[in-house]
């Protein structure tokens, strides 16, 4: 297995055990090159890469774009804000238009589910998921699962518990479909009411008292409360939500074990994490924002240079 | 298909022995001197001199690296491509560096080897050193300084290089369609 089997990044779900492998290989080569004096290899010297952000985003973008710069692509970046979509143009057309620029890889964030995959089968480009909706974020996926095996060792087996916004969050969804790729046992927690009825089927178990699903797992995921995808109101107040699923030292304290603590950001500190935990020496937060750098070249490496013999 | 063998196991030996010798003459204790094998079939070379030469001088440590030069390549997308790890444990900076790579054909690994190299830092001179030369059939105008053995092949034709590590026998065949 050397290269991967799918033409786009579009989630996890598409990808095999063995393109997750390939990701994570490919990403340890990449995370040496990071760590040179000279930080840049010219792999896609000749590449030139659209970053389309239809959502706000920090992270994601400053990642894929370093990324990009790191493997000497060209890159231009597109926010919806100040351009044409407010003025009427569809997603496709406004796509096409960049394309016919001379463009080869389309990294798109989109508040729709689905987006990535609609324009997949319409528009002639590589297309890179960097979030849609409540859907899916791969790299976020790959980049969380990669920072657990460089702690642990190893992501089979282990008992990654992912904490909080289940409903909203489309890196609770592929994290569970990577994480269970990959072998490792899953586990989700939170108000019933941001629970997904039937996750179940995806082989997760559910825990709804946290402080049993710390005792049982390796690994916390803590995810932020998504107020922008929420229409109405799912508890009474962030206070009573910090109470009963806010991660704390006290809370950890009555742990026999040592965990490891993870939050893809941003972190709203004192609700889903205090912020002596958020910086203190189990926490990997921000080797997970390193990371996501090696990660993504190694996603963009290989999907620019897949070719169909 | 017919295969001709180059280099049977003790003629194998012998050629890792003079190239040893060769690059004792020029670069007595290696004080100033690295090793650097080219992944992913270099490195092997690259070890057994590593090895011969160590035994020959009995200098504490030569050092020795592993460069991988994938990123570096022209020809991605023609081919599926195999990144590897790069393990340069030293500065490269002002050091003579041997470059090391089992068969030099178009020169075009080379040329990538040559710009990672230049990534790690400046190196004083860097020389270049194969196990098998298949002149004349170079593409960019890259030449051995050493060689241990120099053919004429046509295009078509195949080296096959076979390390005891890894193939369990030591040998050189040229195979032809």
């Amino acid at each position: 297995m050397s290269k991967l089997s799918v033409p786009h990044l579009l989630g996890i779900k598409p990808l095999t055990t063995e393109d997750i492998h390939l990701i994570l290989n490919t990403t340890s080569q990449f995370k040496d090159v990071l760590n040179r004096p000279i930080k840049k290899v010219p792999s896609l010297r000749d590449v030139t890469i659209a970053n389309l952000f239809f959502e706000n985003s920090t992270r994601t973008k400053l990642s894929f774009e370093l990324a990009e710069k790191r493997l000497g692509a060209d890159v231009i970046n597109f926010s919806a804000s100040g351009s044409s979509v407010k003025k009427g143009e569809t997603l496709i057309d406004t796509v096409n238009n960049i394309l016919a620029m001379k463009v080869d890889m389309v990294v798109m964030r989109h508040a729709s589910a689905g987006a990535a995959n609609f324009l997949a089968k319409h528009v002639n480009s590589i297309i890179v998921n960097a979030g849609d909706g409540a859907h899916e974020h791969p790299t976020q996926a790959l980049l969380d699962a990669y920072s657990i095996q460089e702690k642990l060792g190893t992501v089979e087996g282990k008992k990654i518990l992912i904490v909080g916004d289940i409903l909203h969050s489309r890196v609770a969804l592929s994290n569970i479909f990577c994480l269970k790729k990959l072998g490792a046992e899953v586990a989700v927690c939170g108000p019933l009411n941001l629970i997904p009825r039937h996750i179940t089927t995806l082989g997760v178990q559910v825990f709804l008292d946290f402080n049993k699903a710390l005792a049982w797992c390796d690994v916390a995921n803590m995810l932020r409360i998504q107020s922008e995808r929420q229409h109405i109101t799912y508890f009474p107040s962030l206070r009573e939500y910090q109470m009963f699923y806010g991660l704390d030292a006290k809370r950890l304290q009555t742990l026999n074990k040592e965990i490891v603590i993870m939050h893809p950001g941003p972190i709203n500190r004192g609700v889903e994490i205090s912020s002596d935990l958020a910086d203190g020496p189990h926490s990997i937060i921000l080797n997970q924002v390193e990371n996501g750098v090696a990660v993504r070249m190694a996603v963009l490496f290989l999907l620019a240079t897949r070719h169909d013999a | 298909m017919t295969s001709r063998v180059l280099l049977n196991p003790a003629a194998f030996q012998l050629v890792i022995k003079r190239l040893a010798h060769q690059l004792i003459e020029v670069h007595d204790d290696f004080s100033n001197s690295v090793l650097i094998g080219l992944q992913p079939r270099g490195i092997y070379a690259a070890r057994r001199l590593h090895k011969e030469l160590t035994q020959l001088i009995q200098t504490p440590a030569i050092a020795l690296g592993e460069l991988d030069c994938t990123f570096y390549r022209d020809d991605f997308r023609k081919k599926t491509l195999h990144p590897n790890r790069t393990i340069l444990d030293f500065t490269i900076e002002d050091k003579n560096v041997i470059l090391i790579d089992d068969v030099l054909f178009t020169g075009r690994t080379i040329r990538s080897g040559l710009d990672a190299l230049m990534d790690y830092g400046r190196p004083r001179d860097i020389e270049l050193l194969v196990l098998i030369d298949r002149r004349l059939s170079r593409h960019v105008p890259i030449q051995a300084k050493y060689a241990g053995l120099t053919i004429d092949s046509i295009d078509s034709q195949v080296v096959k290089v076979e390390w005891q590590e890894t193939d369990n026998c030591d040998g050189v065949t040229l195979l032809s369609n």
